[in-house]
């Protein structure tokens, strides 16, 4: 029998054994079943894990001393990098911190369509790990149905801003362009399309029972335990806690809308699985209201300080010039402050906390990354479970390695 | 529970008046000294209903000669929907003060990263090691004194916009 010392982690190693033998088994960095690079290295006897150790760190980037070098518009392309994901969620969750900080009003046609965009984006990243608890369970047939339909919402921010995956949409102040006729005629497509195909996902496993055998119970965290660990979005709402910011601190308007927060009850798989599956139409339930509700108005606010002016502008007038120069060096002038904002992401509460001393820069951002948080958890949600709970565990907990390490 | 009241309860646990602004955001911003910390966040936890943490980071002022960094708090009270920012200024000297691990566990890997990059010592922390960095990584990041590039770099002279 191999000796089991494991530094820092004594509280978690049971101390009952089957057979006697206990192995290491490093699960990852790279490794097809964790979907990123994280390690943890267990401890297992036999199938059951004994302890964790999760390791981070592979994908720093040093986002945050980045950041303090970077004039305020060209940070949001570093934001697009944390849950990829969801990458508008962060570029507006960016945007709607720096007007907080400076002080900038947007047209209510503006918080509408922001709220359609970024309710795409949740969808489009509850349908990457909801079909992914799918592979991870063996049924891989939903999720290539579900990537075709994320495909679509890919397609939709191209009509918006040109890039897919990493989008840099949006600017200070409201969009770059208004969205074309293209763009809701595949949006109108998109919402007669989908619910059949989603349902028919949904049919493929919420009440399959193969599956449900296979997920109710595995890597449960109770709602006390939850909120200790400082949980948010839907894992926390898994555990039953309804937490969920777009309600508690209303930002974009989202109070005009009408919408649920389900919530489940073990903050098993499962729960955490059929909470995105219901969060999936209730989104869908926003973008209907949005579009119905669309107010009439600019796409954009009317801050040329911070805010491109149009390119023919630029050639024409003086004063577009001006302000195009000192956007694009960076030299607009903000207040000096602190200020903390958050937005609710693919995965909970993602936080900006902006330290301004009027410079050009940031003088500090930090990122409240929700994925970073709850991680940390996951030592406690897989002891004594098996090794194919881990997995499961992993991926409906929705630990994005961008966003985990920043 | 309006910031008044907030206040008054923090003035209560701390046993003194503590140094307290609201910012311009209407989030208040409360300095206290490290030996109050523990008290009033237990305090806060236990009696006022601020039962989630939603985030502990810090900040480098090298020009504030004695109280050269800064760890913050942010707290959220669930019920009543009401956040706090408790600030710790801290000098170069001491870089200490007491883990929060055994109030919050989600407490554990937001000092880790603090500790990380700013070298901040957390007491009594069960795990005070490296998190995102590598462990043979000698120095803080985030720190002020280390550039973001080779500050001995000639080919990227950009003198008039300070990069």
């Amino acid at each position: 029998m191999s000796e089991l010392t494991i530094k820092n982690t004594g509280q978690m190693i049971s101390t009952e054994t089957i057979d006697g033998d206990i192995a290491t088994l490093n699960l990852g960095p790279t490794h097809p079943a964790t979907h990123g690079i994280f390690q943890n290295i267990l401890k297992v006897d036999g199938e059951r894990i004994l302890s964790a150790e999760p390791t981070i760190g592979y994908i720093h980037r040093a986002f945050e001393k980045l950041a303090e070098r970077r004039p305020y518009n060209q940070i949001t392309p570093i934001t697009d990098r944390l849950n990829y994901c969801s990458s508008p969620i962060n570029n507006i969750g960016w945007h709607l911190t720096v007007e907080k900080l400076a002080g900038i009003e947007v047209p209510k046609r503006v918080d509408y369509m922001r709220v359609i965009v970024m309710e795409l984006a949740r969808i489009a990243d509850h349908l990457v790990c909801n079909s992914v608890i799918g592979v991870d369970t063996g049924a891989l047939t939903g999720f290539t149905y579900m990537f075709q339909e994320r495909e679509k919402i890919y397609e939709l921010y191209e009509e918006i801003c040109g890039a897919r995956l990493t989008t840099n949409l949006g600017r200070i102040g409201g969009f770059e362009r208004d969205f074309s006729p293209t763009f809701h005629t595949k949006l109108n497509k998109f919402l007669a399309e989908f619910p059949d195909n989603f349902e028919e996902f949904d049919r493929l496993l919420t009440r399959n029972r193969i599956f449900m055998d296979r997920v109710i119970g595995a890597g449960p965290i109770t709602a006390e335990r939850a909120l200790e660990y400082s949980f948010s979005g839907p894992n926390l709402r898994a555990a039953g806690v309804d937490y969920d910011v777009r309600v508690m601190n209303p930002y974009c308007s989202y109070q005009d809308f009408d919408f649920d927060i389900p919530v489940g009850k073990d903050g098993d798989t499962y729960d955490r699985f059929v909470v995105r599956q219901e969060e999936i139409r209730q989104s869908l339930r926003i973008i209907r209201q949005a579009l119905d509700k669309m107010p009439a108005g600019d796409f954009h606010a009317n801050v040329p300080e911070f805010y491109l002016p149009p390119k023919e502008e630029v050639y024409r007038s003086m004063e577009s010039l001006i302000y195009h120069f000192k956007i694009v060096m960076g030299e607009t002038a903000i207040p000096a402050g602190e200020v903390y904002y958050s937005v609710e992401g693919g995965n909970g509460e993602l936080g900006y906390y902006l330290v301004s001393d009027g410079g050009r820069t940031p003088y500090r951002l930090h990122f409240r990354r929700p994925c970073f948080i709850y991680y940390q958890a996951y030592p406690e949600m897989i002891i004594d479970s098996v090794l194919s709970d881990a997995i499961l565990t992993m991926s409906s907990m929705n630990v994005i390695a961008g966003e985990l390490d920043a | 529970m309006d910031n008044q009241q907030l206040l008054a309860h923090i003035a209560a646990l701390t046993g003194s008046e503590p140094n307290a602004v609201e910012d311009t955001y209407g989030m208040l911003n409360v300095h206290l000294e490290t030996s109050s910390l523990l008290r009033v966040v237990e305090g806060l936890k236990t009696k006022h209903q601020f039962i989630y943490l939603t985030d502990i980071c810090a900040s480098h002022y090298p020009d504030r000669v004695g109280a050269e960094f800064e760890v913050i708090y942010h707290l959220h009270n669930l019920v009543a929907n009401q956040r706090v920012r408790l600030k710790v200024a801290l000098p170069e000297a001491q870089l200490s003060l007491p883990t929060l691990t055994g109030l919050y566990a989600g407490a554990n890997w937001m000092e880790r990263e603090t500790f990380d990059f700013y070298g901040v010592i957390f007491e009594g922390h069960p795990d005070l090691r490296r998190i995102l960095n590598m462990d043979d990584m000698d120095y803080h990041p985030l720190r002020k004194q280390y550039a973001l590039e080779d500050e001995t770099r000639t080919d990227k002279n950009d003198t008039f916009f300070g990069r």
